[in-house]
């Protein structure tokens, strides 16, 4: 039926449609655009606390941890610098940006101190990326670690640029349009926006000829030079591609907490991503935020949870890792897994009795 | 080396691939020694010698898996000898492999459509192909010249052997190739799969020279012109296929032991 080939390209509206489908096949599926909706009236359902404590710091540390499973879910690469590229990107705001610290902070406006962290975190992560990718494996998470700690270590001890332990507070955040885009109602939105053009992007790169080759790259490297590939370059390019979206996330973390620390770059922050993303799955880019949304509801109420049942409440990291052994040791890719494999054995059992094919 | 056909050695200018002297050491153990090699535009040529002789070390050498550890490789008089393997790729070199390395992750299509993206520009591209994009035309049409169309939506961990080899050599016809290697295309397929890869392999345009690695001599002495002969990582006679075929010292080495 659509084997038929004309002369005069049809330019029609159904055909036209088509053709979106085509390249987004993703807006084919009811439950997007259900999730869609959901996030969109958040605001008219949620109390400022859940909208920014819960849903705009999941959607950050969902963005966070989305460029790691882009690099280790495509790329085969586990990089464990993806929070200190974004918690740099943070740094980068407060030091160019406006600040409490007036003997730190250049006193930029946003408009030119954000691109400036965007892209001197992104050359930062592409550089780490130079150095990983003369690694493999485990090699890979070691000398990525070790970029991270030195990070974090770093910023502990300069004062000059990074304000030593204390780090820097009273970050200036964006003002404009007479719109205050800090409160709660317009900085959940900023996120939003923001977290679905890093997924979008991810989603549509995974299907673009840079996507596809970072995935032959991952499955066999030796072949994808046999058929003309630079696979270093490429994989270089896959961190620059993930530095700028966790540079992103760090952007939006810094205007969230309106100060950065030591504390939000040290090695078990870098963990908590690596944990994130697995736990989410990091097979597909929807991984890392359902991953950050579990994490944010434990980290959050946990502690409650624990109280309750008469426990230490600074023990909600045990009920974290517990959750993390359990879905790491009965699905191999995460909440993704799990929702796969009962997809796949409640379509074995429903599709007996309903005969009829769908028709697309 | 002395017993060389003066025909297949001297043609050195306008030779499609040309090694001379090439060496390859793994630590103590030299793989290949002092090989000498030419290879004419659109000659295919069998490369015949027991398990150890050298034949995949070969190679690894021309395609720059890993390179020589002395002498040059010239293809198309060009010094490749210290090129990566993907620069050689893009000027036309293609290889398979005797076990296949394939993209298990990926569908059929995803895996041919890398072969021919790998050797055209855009390989950096982060925008979809279109479906008038004539790559994905490309990628079809090789699809259906190695009997791929039913499963070309199939994850490739899902295919069977056969299949697989056959995407293997789906994957070295890619774009434009000038010469290929083929390293034991035939292995573990059965009767009618081989009769399948001997149509494939002899109906290739006629510019497009190879050589193939074969230990099943039906297949190997039927899709060439001419053979070599590799002895402990050396070359240990050239010749017409009749003549190897017909050389007692040849049969005593080859044939003669362990053969049906």
């Amino acid at each position: 039926m659509s084997l038929v080939q004309s002369t005069h390209p049809q330019t029609s509206q159904p055909a036209k449609a088509r053709a979106i489908l085509l390249a987004w096949p993703e807006f084919n599926k009811p439950a997007v655009w259900l999730v869609a909706v959901i996030l969109l009236i958040m605001p008219f359902i949620a109390n400022g606390f859940f909208l920014i404590e819960i849903f705009a710091t999941t959607l950050i540390l969902g963005t966070i941890a989305l460029s790691l499973m882009f690099l280790a879910g495509y790329g085969g690469m586990v990089s464990l610098m993806q929070l200190t590229v974004a918690g740099f990107a943070a740094y980068m705001v407060a030091v160019f940006g406006m600040s409490a610290n007036t003997n730190i902070s250049l006193g930029w406006p946003w408009w030119l101190a954000t691109p400036m962290a965007l892209l001197l975190a992104t050359a930062f992560g592409t550089l780490g990326g130079a150095l990983a990718v003369r690694t493999e494996g485990i090699y890979t998470i070691m000398i990525t670690l070790a970029i991270g700690a030195a990070f974090y270590y770093f910023t502990n001890q300069n004062w000059a640029i990074f304000g030593g332990h204390t780090g820097i507070n009273t970050v200036a955040t964006p003002k404009f349009w007479g719109v205050d885009w800090r409160s709660d109602i317009p900085f959940y939105y900023v996120t939003l926006g923001v977290a679905a053009l890093c997924y979008f992007a991810v989603q549509y790169v995974s299907r673009a000829p840079f996507g596809l080759a970072l995935q032959g790259v991952r499955d066999n490297p030796r072949r994808m030079a046999a058929l003309g590939f630079n696979v270093n370059a490429h994989r270089v390019a896959a961190y620059a591609f993930a530095a700028f979206i966790a540079a992103l996330g760090g952007v939006l973390q810094v205007w969230n907490y309106r100060q950065i620390s030591p504390g939000s770059v040290s090695v078990g922050a870098c963990i908590d991503i690596l944990i994130i993303a697995v736990v989410g799955g990091i097979s597909r880019p929807v991984g890392p935020y359902i991953g950050a949304f579990i994490f944010v509801i434990l980290r959050t109420f946990a502690l409650d949870l624990l109280v309750k049942f008469g426990l230490d409440g600074n023990r909600f990291r045990l009920l974290i890792g517990l959750g993390f052994l359990a879905i790491v040791f009965w699905s191999s890719d995460g909440v993704i897994g799990l929702w796969e494999r009962w997809r796949r054995r409640a379509a074995a059992t429903g599709a007996r009795p309903s005969g009829g094919k769908p028709h697309g | 080396m002395d017993n060389a056909a003066p025909r297949f050695s001297s043609v050195a200018a306008g030779a499609a691939l040309e090694l001379r002297g090439v060496t390859r050491l793994f630590g103590a153990l030299a793989a290949l020694t002092d090989v000498t090699i030419t290879v004419r535009p659109g000659e295919r040529r069998a490369v015949l010698g027991s398990n150890g002789a050298g034949k995949t070390t070969l190679f690894n050498c021309v395609t720059g898996d890993f390179p020589p550890s002395s002498g040059t490789i010239r293809f198309f008089g060009e010094d490749i000898t210290h090129f990566p393997p993907y620069e050689r790729i893009r000027r036309g070199l293609r290889r398979t492999y005797q076990i296949s390395a394939l993209f298990p992750g990926l569908s059929v299509r995803d895996n041919v459509y890398l072969a021919c993206r790998g050797v055209s520009r855009g390989r950096f591209s982060v925008l979809r192909p279109g479906t008038n994009d004539a790559l994905m035309h490309a990628t079809e049409a090789l699809i259906q010249a190695v009997h791929l169309t039913s499963v070309r939506e199939q994850r490739v961990a899902e295919l069977a052997h056969g299949q697989q080899r056959q995407l293997e050599i789906a994957l070295a016809l890619a774009g434009a190739p000038r010469f290929i290697l083929f390293d034991e295309p035939a292995a573990g397929l059965s009767p009618t799969e081989r009769r399948e890869l001997i149509e494939i392999l002899t109906s290739l345009p006629a510019h497009i020279g190879y050589i193939i690695i074969e230990h099943d001599m039906d297949v190997a002495l039927r899709v060439v012109e001419s053979v070599t002969m590799m002895h402990n990582g050396r070359v240990f006679k050239e010749g017409l296929p009749h003549e190897i075929e017909a050389d007692p010292e040849v049969q005593e080495l080859y044939l003669g032991a362990g053969h049906e």
